[in-house]
């Protein structure tokens, strides 16, 4: 079983906490000038999301947790699963629904995602930052408005919606900041 | 190292910061300088070290003619062993501005060598200096003065639980949701109420204007004495500012056989941590053994006063080079 010294602390170690996966965010050290250390640790936990505080006495060891991220292309859902495909080696995975969460609306058939795999299993799936989409809702544009003023709510083709400008038009493909649900810009 | 890239060589603090730090310097050699206490120079290196069994000294050695075997050489964890033997030799009030150096230190308020200045005031109690330390930090930090509160008070006001007869068992209930495993599993004491005092009680005090916490228990006392009315605490306190610890300062201990019972005590501590233990500073006993005057004595950490001065947050915004860019 690895182990990691609180010494060795730092943001994005992975470490296993109530036998769940966890990620360090931020790490303190705390040291009275006459008194035991400890380093105060705020984590993410990997599958339920949660962020919590921690303190453990400086110099304890903690068990490491084996999670990877790995690039991996996604392919298609078959109602189940969502599977991806390693470009270079072609090896598969299927991630399922608790991976994919919130992010089915940004899933691109070939775009790359980051997959956080526990134990060799995808527990999150994180879609490229940015995805181009078809807008296949939308109210019609009013003639000549070029700057974009306002905007409207526009369904995309995987079931996203998001605020684009009023000169937007079904069919049209858009370019959106999966990050923040925003539009960022036409495709030409 | 990458090797595309040049080292980075520059400073981490800025110019600014470093004229502050010089300011600093020289409005805390004029405080004493209109007080007569005299600024003295003691050895960065020594023979002997702390036994304290929270700090890990670095550790030397000399190479010289007719030296053999090697002899090793702690750096300073604090000037106080030197300090207290110019006191014993009648030096009088002195103070110094000094490095200090701790191993397995580092973080936001720790690089691992740091600022210190170290003052004793003989026929001075620990009352006399915190009033002394106050009218420091007005002149530095410009604050009208600072609060004081007990530990005990302190631990009744923010966990309700009074620290100096609570059980093990009842310190552990009142730990917060972040520190319940580590509380239920820590059996020693002081561990605890150092685990709550640092994570729930300092983040919370002196945050309008310095704070001296005072009567630490009995068993944290360190170097200092044993309060003459409640021998349940000592005559040690703690400077806190807006979550920061500032100076810790004694009514220092006389008696040179209760000193070498405490070194004694934690050298029995390390040898069962498996830890080294340093040769206890005999010199530094000889001396108490002589006498040393009646006084109290504190050191406070310039790096982290100057990071009050300037509102920064990490200690190498006010160092020129910390250690990983040493």
């Amino acid at each position: 079983m690895a182990t990691f010294s609180t010494n060795e602390f730092r943001s994005g170690m992975k470490l296993m906490l109530d036998g769940e996966p966890c990620s360090i965010i931020e790490n303190e050290f705390v040291k009275p000038g006459k008194g035991q250390a400890f380093n105060r640790v705020k984590i993410r936990k990997l599958i339920s999301g949660k962020v919590l505080e921690k303190t453990f006495k400086s110099g304890e060891t903690v068990e490491a947790a084996d999670v990877m991220d790995v690039e991996l292309a996604y392919l298609y859902n078959d109602g189940e699963f969502w599977h991806f495909m390693n470009n270079d080696t072609f090896e598969q995975l299927a991630a399922d629904e608790k991976a994919i969460g919130d992010n089915e609306k940004w899933l691109v058939e070939q775009d790359v995602c980051t997959l956080t795999l526990w134990n060799g299993s995808p527990i999150s799936v994180t879609p490229p930052n940015f995805v181009e989409l078809e807008v296949t809702e939308t109210d019609p544009g009013l003639k000549g408005d070029t700057a974009g003023t306002g905007g409207k709510p526009a369904t995309l083709s995987t079931g996203a919606v998001v605020r684009v400008p009023l000169f937007i038009q079904i069919g049209e493909v858009i370019k959106v900041d999966t990050r923040s649900a925003e539009y960022v810009s036409r495709v030409k | 190292m990458n090797t595309l890239l040049p080292p980075n060589w520059r400073p981490t603090a800025s110019r600014e910061a470093l004229i502050a730090r010089a300011n600093m310097l020289t409005t805390i050699r004029q405080f004493f300088a209109e007080r007569e206490v005299l600024e003295v120079d003691t050895p960065a290196m020594s023979q002997a070290s702390v036994t304290d069994i929270h700090l890990q000294p670095f550790v030397t050695h000399l190479v010289a003619p007719g030296q053999t075997p090697e002899l090793p050489l702690f750096l300073s964890t604090s000037p106080e062993f030197h300090m207290k033997r110019l006191l014993c030799a009648d030096v009088g009030a002195i103070y110094q501005l000094s490095k200090a150096f701790r191993n397995e230190e580092l973080g936001r308020f720790h690089n691992s060598e740091f600022t210190m200045l170290e003052w004793y005031r003989p026929d001075f109690d620990h009352r006399d200096l915190m009033a002394e330390i106050s009218q420091l930090m007005q002149l530095v930090l410009a604050c009208d003065g600072c609060d004081s509160m007990s530990y005990q008070q302190a631990f009744i006001d923010y966990l309700g639980i009074d620290p100096l007869t609570a059980s093990v068992a009842e310190l552990q209930q009142v730990a917060p949701a972040s520190c319940q495993e580590l509380a239920a599993r820590e059996t020693n004491k002081d561990t605890l109420l150092q685990l709550l005092f640092s994570i729930v009680i300092e983040p919370q005090i002196g945050q309008l204007r310095p704070i001296f916490v005072f009567g630490f228990p009995a068993s944290q006392a360190a170097l200092a004495q044993l309060n003459d009315d409640d021998p349940r605490i000592a005559d040690r306190f703690e400077l806190y500012f807006k979550g920061i610890e500032l100076a810790n300062g004694f009514r220092e201990l006389q008696d040179g056989s209760e000193q070498r019972r405490r070194f004694e005590q934690d050298c029995a501590w390390r040898a069962a941590q498996g830890l080294p233990i340093p040769p206890i500073d005999d010199r530094f006993l000889a001396a108490l053994d002589a006498g040393l005057p009646a006084c109290a004595g504190v050191a406070l950490g310039i790096d982290r006063l100057l990071m009050l001065k300037l509102g920064v947050s990490d200690i190498s915004e006010v160092i020129a080079f910390p250690v990983d860019r040493a």
